[in-house]
């Protein structure tokens, strides 16, 4: 080849080369250009958004500065959110600050009052309003002074009526207060809008209409509404609620290719209904001045908008349990964060927790005389589940968790909010002192297992109501009261009549002929019996979470869970002790039946000694545990509404003595009409070898065949406990870790004398603010009724704990 | 650990027949736990110890009036306490007269005793405290009560021994050195008081307490309050004097007389010499206490 070719050839390489490089050059500069110009946009665009929600005192620029971001930053996760960054607190209450004059004063316009509306039943109620979000105009206590504002009417201590639950109830709830209904929303109710109630009962069968009428199933949430579901109110605050509605949204859009099926149908109308009820929420907000469309800035508004988010719901609906969840360690993050910027002091920080806790403490809902039988003294169960162990092995206690137990000392102890310690041995010391001080000062605590709570839902675990656990936003409960076990036994012996009027409830059995009655015998036929019972109970309650959900749907709760939620039936049985100890009596010792002119067994003597329950006696404990195991098994048999996953309870409240005004008299000794003992506890009287023997008989019931909690209530006098203060405290929190350790699940730990609760009785006005913890709740004791503080009086005191 | 112990240990039954405890109104004053009222509280029953033992607790055998489970009250933390059968003094406000008789309790093994007390070590293992011997009067019972104690410090357990010192001869070395705190109930310092108060002379407990001191044993002192029979305030000054002399003395428990046991020397048909004195007030009660202060000897 010549060389002038070569050279053309080389040259036209290099020129390509050149050409070439030239070209990538270029594009990468190009490339670089647009980049940078995308970012620039990119952040232009974040500090307009941010600006946008910065509040009107110019502090953070975004909401989420200083948190540590994580997966909860791109979905709803407040698990998630908690655990990036939480800071446990391992120190001692030393830091803590008193009430500050104004909180003084807001509470004592509120203690003035709380005699007229104990004295009158209720203090005021709006007849005319069904309630809703945005029923009602906002309310002020004193509004220039308040902190944290919003009221479920336009006035403190002022119910609401909410008919969608039942138009019977609410005229009863008023008619014994001395109010009447306005007939507009008579005629709205009867003819225009059916209720729960109206549904329930057209579609409950013959056999629980029977056993309702016969007190066998009772306290059932036909009448009132049904509560024990927990809103994850931490949402509105992280989130905002415009987020929260893109995603609702976007679930509902994910169901818009699935094929029309009811479940599917009634899930589009359900998510519809949430994305309404967020809406009202920021209307709600927005009428007291509050912009929750945005994540919170401050600690201020992190409270104020959990506080609205948890007003939306108790405005909307009246359940039973209207529990707030595991909020303080939450909080904490956003009051960490303004105190370390210098925003808050202490002082500050705690007048805002106290201000939350005036808000919690006067939530009210419009009862009838039936419910408050039931439920003495006006609960709501605003449960707050406080402490506890996070899953990685730390303390999830902080100094909030701290500080919501210091509202007891700076507002005085009270009932309401249900504080709640998640409790085990391996919590910072220090708060476990505190904790048991707390007790010992104003027996307003109750305890819970975190160990047996962490492993078997995890640690966003909270209580609704007493003792009934779930994972917050992810799970919600059917809850089904509980049912008279010990009548059933009677029904067993009796083959299937009550003991009270004859009338052949259950399904028949053959007469037991025998004079002395025969162990296996009874089992048996009490196995029957218990079938009956189970099936019975299901049916009923399948009917009534079905009306529920669809005449009195719980909208705003459940817009503040995931799409997916568990769902428990959380079934009951009242009566466990009783039932216990008749059977070992049976069993031990010589039981003859004492029957009437028709046959029927009406009363029984029992000559020979036999072991109780509460003891510590295998003998009489393994047939408590053997009648939990054995009912829950029988309820699993049958199928639930939604699919929902059995569970129960061994909890009763108050109706420990509505259910004993019901029931005959039983083998063990008890007289016809005296109230069993509370939820898990041993008869009055018959727990002889101390509180711990008598915890450790509870502790050996099977959570697993209870997982809707097991209540345990325990009444010490202080000097048993100690003879100094500190000793008291180191005890207490030894009885707790031992109790846990042991595998208890509940205590209710009320420390006072026999003699201070027989002067409240006859002076009242002295102890206005006496709270005692009766099975699952706090109670204030003067707002009892006489029969009920004489139950409470009578049980056993354990003085040699 | 003994062999025996080691068994006890592995063994998930308990022995059979125990008693439902005390009748009704059983109520426990600050500081001491009352022994269950009522006929002998612990049933006969087989013993779940097999035949044949070779060493202590399964052949060493006492009389037991019942057991209990409390707090705060015999000793520190959450305590196992046996309450043996058997008392050689008479004090006149005893609140156990139901423990004065040995033929009221129930012979046991200290096996049998320890596989009770064994059920509640993980509790009392979480909750602190330990296992107390208590009555009646243990060194009645030497023998079996060091047997408790020694198996109970196999267990693992914190031990107690609540006692007069009367019989504090009768305590060996092996069963103080098995004893991580006596409980030493000193009912007064005169004597004239001791005798008229106990039926006894208290030069046994004195010299038992010097005993401790010199072996350095941890003592909890308890005196109980008695308006009108130990509350003169030479008595107690003079108390408070030897208490503080003693050097070994971390606390004296000022335990005020109570009524709760009337009832039962009703029913055993027992004169009740303290039936008309009243408890003394709190005012009292913080005069004793502080005779022990301003002695230099923490009192409670």
């Amino acid at each position: 080849m010549s060389a002038t070719i070569k050279s053309t050839r080389t040259e036209r390489r290099t020129e390509r080369r050149t050409e070439r490089r030239t070209e990538r050059r270029t594009e990468r500069r190009t490339e670089r250009r647009t980049e940078r110009r995308t970012e620039r946009r990119a952040e232009r665009r974040t500090e307009r958004r941010a600006e946008r929600r910065t509040d009107t005192g110019g502090i953070a620029a975004s909401p989420w500065q200083g948190f540590t971001l994580g997966r909860w930053a791109d979905r709803i996760d407040v698990r998630g959110f908690i655990q990036a960054n939480v800071t446990p607190y391992l120190g001692d209450a030393a830091f803590l600050a008193g009430p500050t004059d104004r909180t003084r004063a807001l509470w004592s316009r509120l203690t003035a009052m709380f005699p007229d509306e104990r004295a009158r039943g209720v203090y005021d109620v709006d007849t005319h309003t069904p309630a809703s979000i945005t029923s009602h105009a906002p309310g002020f206590i004193d509004q220039e002074h308040e902190l944290i504002v919003g009221l479920q009417t336009e006035a403190p201590l002022r119910r609401a009526i909410m008919p969608n639950g039942g138009l019977r109830m609410v005229e009863s709830g008023l008619a014994a207060y001395g109010y009447s209904l306005d007939p507009a929303v008579r005629e709205i109710f009867t003819r225009y809008r059916r209720t729960h109630n109206d549904g329930v009962f057209d579609a409950y069968p013959a056999d629980v209409l029977a056993a309702r009428r016969a007190h066998v199933i009772t306290g059932l949430p036909d009448a009132y509404g049904r509560g024990r579901i927990i809103g994850d109110y931490r949402r509105v605050p992280l989130y905002g609620v415009d987020r929260l509605v893109a995603a609702k949204q976007a679930e509902k859009a994910g169901l818009d290719t699935r094929p029309s099926t009811a479940d599917v149908i009634r899930d589009r109308e359900e998510l519809a209904e949430q994305i309404r009820a967020l809406t009202e929420l920021a209307e709600m907000a927005g009428s007291y001045g509050h912009d929750v469309t945005r994540p919170a800035a401050t600690a201020r508004e992190a409270i104020q908008w959990l506080y609205l988010a948890y007003l939306a719901a108790v405005k909307e609906q009246n359940g039973a349990a209207m529990s707030l969840g595991r909020t303080s360690t939450f909080l904490d993050i956003y009051l960490e964060r303004d105190l370390h910027a210098g925003r808050l002091t202490e002082q500050e920080a705690q007048e805002l927790v106290d201000d939350f806790f005036i808000k919690l403490r006067i939530v009210r809902f419009l009862r009838t005389p039936e419910y408050d039988q039931l439920f003495s003294g006006d609960p709501t169960w605003v449960t707050e589940s406080i402490g506890g162990i996070g899953r990685d092995g730390r303390p999830l206690v902080t100094r909030t968790s701290f500080r919501y137990l210091q509202t007891l000392y700076n507002l005085g102890p009270a009932p309401e909010p249900n504080l709640t310690v998640l409790w085990s041995p391996a919590l910072p010391e220090a708060f476990k002192r505190f904790c048991a001080r707390v007790s010992v000062d104003t027996s307003s605590i109750q305890y819970e297992s975190d160990d047996l709570l962490r492993a078997r839902w995890g640690d966003d675990t909270a209580i609704a109501c007493c003792v009934s656990a779930m994972e917050v936003g992810k799970q919600m409960q059917f809850f089904g009261a509980r049912v008279n076990l010990a009548k059933t036994l009677l029904y067993a012996i009796n083959g299937g009549r009550d003991e009270a009027s004859g009338v052949q409830v259950g399904p028949p059995l053959p007469p037991m002929n025998g004079e002395v009655l025969d162990y296996a015998e009874v089992v048996a036929r009490f196995g029957t019996m218990m079938d009956w019972l189970a099936k019975t109970y299901v049916d009923a309650l399948n009917v009534i979470h079905y009306m529920h959900d669809k005449y009195a749907y719980e909208r705003l709760e459940m817009a503040l869970h995931d799409y997916s939620v568990l769902r428990t039936m959380a079934c009951g049985i009242a009566g466990l002790s009783v039932t216990a100890d008749s059977l070992a009596a049976i069993k031990y010792a010589t039981v003859r039946p004492v029957r009437d002119d028709t046959g029927l067994v009406v009363d029984y003597r029992t000559d020979g000694d036999f072991p109780t329950y509460g003891n510590d006696d295998d003998r009489a404990d393994d047939i408590a545990v053997w009648l939990v195991r054995t009912f829950m098994d029988k309820v699993r048999q049958y199928e639930t509404y939604r699919g929902a996953v059995h569970t129960q309870s061994v909890l009763t409240i108050t109706s420990n003595v509505v259910y004993g005004k019901h029931t005959g008299s039983t083998p063990d000794g008890r007289r016809a009409g005296e109230p069993f003992a509370p939820g898990a506890n041993p008869m009055n009287g018959r727990d002889r070898h101390g509180l711990v023997a008598a915890a450790l008989s509870v502790a050996k019931l099977p959570y697993s065949h209870a997982e809707d909690g097991i209540s345990l209530t325990e009444s010490i006098t202080p000097a048993t406990l100690g003879r100094t203060p500190e000793e008291q405290v180191g005890n207490l929190v030894g009885v707790l870790d031992g109790y846990v350790a042991c595998g208890g699940f509940h205590m209710n730990v009320n420390v006072l004398d026999r003699a201070t609760l027989l002067d409240a009785m006859d002076h009242p006005e002295r102890y206005p603010q006496l709270t005692i913890r009766v099975s699952g709740y706090a109670v204030n004791f003067v707002r009892l009724t006489r029969e009920q503080q004489l139950d409470v009086v009578g049980r056993t005191f354990h003085r040699s704990v | 650990m003994t062999a025996a112990t080691a068994r006890l240990l592995q063994a998930s039954t308990v022995p059979a027949g125990e008693s439902t405890g005390p009748a009704g109104e059983s109520t426990v004053p600050a500081g001491e736990s009352t022994v269950p009222a009522g006929e002998s509280t612990v049933p006969a029953g087989e013993s779940t110890v097999p035949a044949g033992e070779s060493t202590g607790a399964a052949e060493i055998t006492g009389s037991v009036h019942s057991w209990d489970l409390s707090t705060g009250v015999d000793g520190p933390g959450t305590r196992f306490v046996v309450f043996t059968a058997g008392c050689p003094l008479r004090c006149v406000y005893c609140h156990n007269p139901d423990t004065w008789s040995a033929r009221n309790g129930r012979r046991m093994s200290a096996a049998e005793v320890l596989a009770r007390a064994a059920r509640y070590r993980q509790f009392i293992g979480a909750a602190g405290g330990g296992l107390t011997v208590s009555g009646g009067e243990p060194l009645l019972q030497p023998a079996f009560t060091r047997a408790i104690l020694t198996g109970a410090k196999e267990l693992g357990l914190h031990t107690a021994l609540d006692t007069s010192g009367y019989l504090g001869t009768r305590a060996d070395g092996a069963l103080l050195d098995a004893t991580d705190l006596v409980l030493l109930d000193i009912k007064s310092f005169d004597p004239a008081i001791a005798r008229k108060v106990t039926g006894r002379g208290i030069g046994p407990t004195l010299a038992f307490a010097r005993r401790l001191a010199a072996r350095r044993q941890l003592v909890w002192v308890r005196f109980v309050l008695v308006p009108g029979w130990t509350d003169d305030p030479g008595n107690v000054a003079a108390l408070a004097r030897f208490v503080a002399s003693l050097g070994n003395v971390e606390r004296v428990d000022v335990l005020p007389f109570h009524t709760l046991g009337a009832a039962k020397y009703a029913a055993l048909g027992l004169d009740y010499p303290c039936a008309e004195v009243t408890p003394p007030t709190a005012a009292q009660i913080d005069q004793a206490r502080a005779a022990f202060t301003e002695a230099g000897v923490r009192a409670v």
